[in-house]
């Protein structure tokens, strides 16, 4: 314990609050104190006497979560993985790596500048690797590349006991026992703590353009996004954004001098990777004659780096854009996920009872997955009827979605904010084999307690 | 402009967490990722920009060290290099090879090659001497500009003109080619290569010289005696009076 004493833990009460807060609308639940480890062997170390003492414990990357998966309910101990944010090996010729949990996704792909290669997963926000593979992170390259589920080799665990184990390995398949990096990923933090990640990499692509297209409805954009799938067209992003988003978009960028207003009316957002400019072109032309048919309106091409990064930077700040919409606005944010074919009709129905239920509520997302996000976004200021309102439409919504057959949570994951619907969407047999597990791994409960179900008494 | 020399060098990568050896006598090499110095990838940068511009019909990349810079000149070769020259040599070049002999060894390759322009970085993030781009200039009676933001070059390929980037301001030099010119960080934003580019740059012509072999005296005349981290961040301490604080600004930190 001596060893934690200088620099490598706080209890100072802004860093506590830092550590029991996430980027979503949950407030501030601290944990008791930080603890700053420095390697695997720490954070076993760290495990080893919070299993002594029945202290629980949750891993933090940098906090970017969206269902208080960093609340502590129960105190404890927030065990802070930053220090451990070294790139362990690159292997180029065979297209993985290995980083340490602590690294964010720029510093992985930094690292990977000269080897032509990229960790596509993208979120939006930099998170830590450690805590996109905890989370199941996904994000706008998953249409074609794939989440977090799909890019994860393999993994270093610390188990609740303090026990150190490692899952999955270098070849790119094996039948060797169960898969434990499937279990662990997407686990968020109550299984075990993820150290490293060994992740698969991907070419980065020779060619790539983006390109914008309008409509009328919001139903042609989402036909559109159906043919283009249909068509086999492997785009590479493709995102949907409603008329009140680039509304909140437009008005968000209004002081940056180099911006240009979007019009405000329902949007693809597409990206294409091709080998070649050619086979590029042939991609993008059907996939644009596609949206034409479905009734798609001024397509507009981003050619350069810089507009692309730019048109990327601004679709991953359409969740603070919304928030801005009411002043010191939160929002609870939703994460549809619904088979491509109900995907018209569940967007359609969400839009239709926030007008009539007169919220603030933007609808955007992964529309190649089928997955949306409808922020539905209230300050202190609202009354409790308008805040009932907006539980009702996010409740209505929920029921939407698991009556299309689709999920509550595509990519966010449960943290507290979504136990009850897990029941709902997997049943109370399904609940149960989870706890099972839950109770093989961590029989005292120490986990990341009253995350992705509740903890028993 | 005929030809550029760009000069790049091999060190530890800018995000590494640097260990000193155990016995002190520098930093810890071994299992450490080494990559192109940050201010040679924006070199180079420059270089094949003003390539594509057509300002140049050729770039030549150059590097001084061990058998792995080779990999470094692949790198700068796959972001568009048309050749490659490795002077080899053993001695560390983060501190046993000094900005001196560099230097001379350079003036050596700018003999051979006879480049219209030299362009390095501004610093190598090892030694951060920034001395080996104006003691080139000198060895080879050349103009210089160093800590490059901006550069044009005119289009008779006779002059240069460089915004520089100076503790007291931005300032605008014209000078004539040939010059060796240092970049900064505002320069430009380098690209990296894909992958067809890089496997295309290990066809790229590389040819090997003995630093031995070029006459130069390599023996340092900077040597150095010992490398230590910095000290470990004490914890804090809480004073109980204002007295205190001040009795301990002066006689401790020494800072009032």
């Amino acid at each position: 314990a001596a060893e934690w004493r200088r620099g490598r833990r706080s209890t100072t009460p802004d860093v506590l609050a830092r550590h029991g807060k996430d980027e979503s609308y949950h407030p501030s639940v601290p944990p008791d104190v930080v603890a700053f480890p420095k390697s695997t062997a720490d954070v076993s170390a760290v495990a080893r006497l919070c299993h002594d003492r029945r202290v629980p414990l949750v891993p933090f990357g940098v906090g970017t979560s969206l269902e208080g998966h960093i609340q502590h309910p129960y105190g404890g101990v927030s065990l802070d993985l930053g220090s451990l944010d070294q790139m362990v090996s690159e292997f180029p010729d065979d297209m993985d790596c290995r980083a340490q949990a602590g690294m964010t996704r720029s510093a992985v792909n930094a690292a990977l500048r000269h080897t032509g290669l990229e960790f596509t997963v993208d979120p939006g926000a930099d998170a830590t690797v450690g805590g996109m593979a905890a989370c199941g992170a996904s994000g706008t390259t998953a249409v074609r590349y794939g989440t977090m589920r799909d890019a994860v080799l393999g993994l270093t665990v610390v188990l609740a006991d303090g026990s150190v184990i490692e899952t999955g390995g270098r070849a790119r398949k094996s039948s060797a026992g169960y898969d434990l990096t499937k279990l662990f990923v997407g686990s968020e933090g109550t299984l075990g703590i993820i150290t490293e990640v060994a992740l698969r990499l991907h070419p980065q692509p020779t060619a790539v353009a983006a390109a914008t297209a309008r409509f009328d409805d919001l139903d042609d954009a989402v036909a559109a996004v159906h043919a283009i799938l249909l068509h086999g067209i492997p785009v590479a992003r493709c995102e949907l954004l409603d008329a009140p988003t680039l509304a909140a978009f437009n008005a968000y960028n209004k002081n940056d001098p180099a911006f240009r207003p979007q019009e405000v009316t329902p949007s693809l957002f597409l990206e294409f990777h091709g080998l070649s400019d050619a086979v590029l072109k042939e991609e993008a032309d059907l996939a644009l004659e596609a949206c034409v048919d479905a009734g798609g309106r001024d397509v507009a091409w981003a050619s350069d780096e810089a507009e692309r990064h730019k048109l990327w930077a601004a679709r991953h700040s359409t969740y603070y854009a919304s928030c801005a919409l009411k002043r010191d606005g939160k929002a609870i944010v939703t994460d549809a996920c619904v088979p491509i074919s109900k995907l018209a009709e569940v967007v359609r129905d969400t839009a239709a009872d926030v007008e009539k239920m007169d919220v603030v509520g933007p609808i955007f997302g992964h529309a190649g997955d089928g997955n949306f996000h409808c922020i539905l976004v209230y300050n202190d200021d609202d009354p409790p009827e308008y805040l009932e309102r907006l539980h009702d439409v996010s409740a209505r919504l929920i029921d939407r979605t698991l009556a299309a057959g689709g999920t509550c949570t595509g990519e966010h994951g449960v943290g507290s904010g979504k136990k009850k619907y897990v029941l709902r969407e997997r049943g109370a047999a399904g609940v149960a084999a989870m706890a099972a597990v839950k109770h093989a791994l961590d029989p005292q409960g120490i986990m990341n307690p009253g995350k992705v179900f509740d903890a028993p008494s | 402009m005929r030809k550029v020399l760009v000069g790049v060098k091999r060190v530890v990568d800018y995000a590494v967490r640097v260990r000193v050896s155990a016995d002190k006598s520098g930093v810890e090499l071994a299992n450490t990722k080494m990559s192109m110095n940050p201010f040679c990838e924006i070199a180079v940068e420059e270089a094949i920009r003003l390539k594509e511009k057509g300002a140049a019909e050729e770039v030549v990349a150059v590097s001084i060290g061990p058998k792995q810079a080779q990999e470094t000149l692949r790198s700068a070769l796959a972001m568009g290099c048309d050749r490659a020259i490795h002077v080899q040599t053993d001695i560390r070049s983060d501190q046993g090879l000094n900005p001196l002999a560099i230097a001379q060894l350079l003036e050596k390759v700018v003999e051979k090659e006879s480049p219209d322009l030299v362009i390095v970085g501004k610093q190598s993030i090892d030694g951060d001497h920034a001395t080996t781009a104006p003691m080139l200039a000198e060895l080879l009676g050349w103009s210089q500009a160093t800590f490059a933001a901006r550069l044009d070059v005119a289009a008779d390929g006779a002059s240069a003109e460089v915004e520089r980037e100076t503790d007291a301001g931005t300032e605008v030099v014209k000078l004539p080619l040939p010059a060796v010119i240092s970049a900064d960080l505002r320069l430009n934003t380098p690209r990296y290569p894909k992958l067809p580019n890089i496997m295309k740059a290990k066809k790229k012509p590389l040819e090997a010289l003995e630093a031995a072999d070029l006459g130069v005296d390599l023996a340092p005349t900077l040597v150095v005696t010992g490398v230590a981290p910095p000290p470990d961040r004490a914890a804090g301490v809480t004073v109980e009076s204002v007295d205190d604080l001040v009795d301990k600004l002066k006689n401790e930190a020494a800072v009032i």
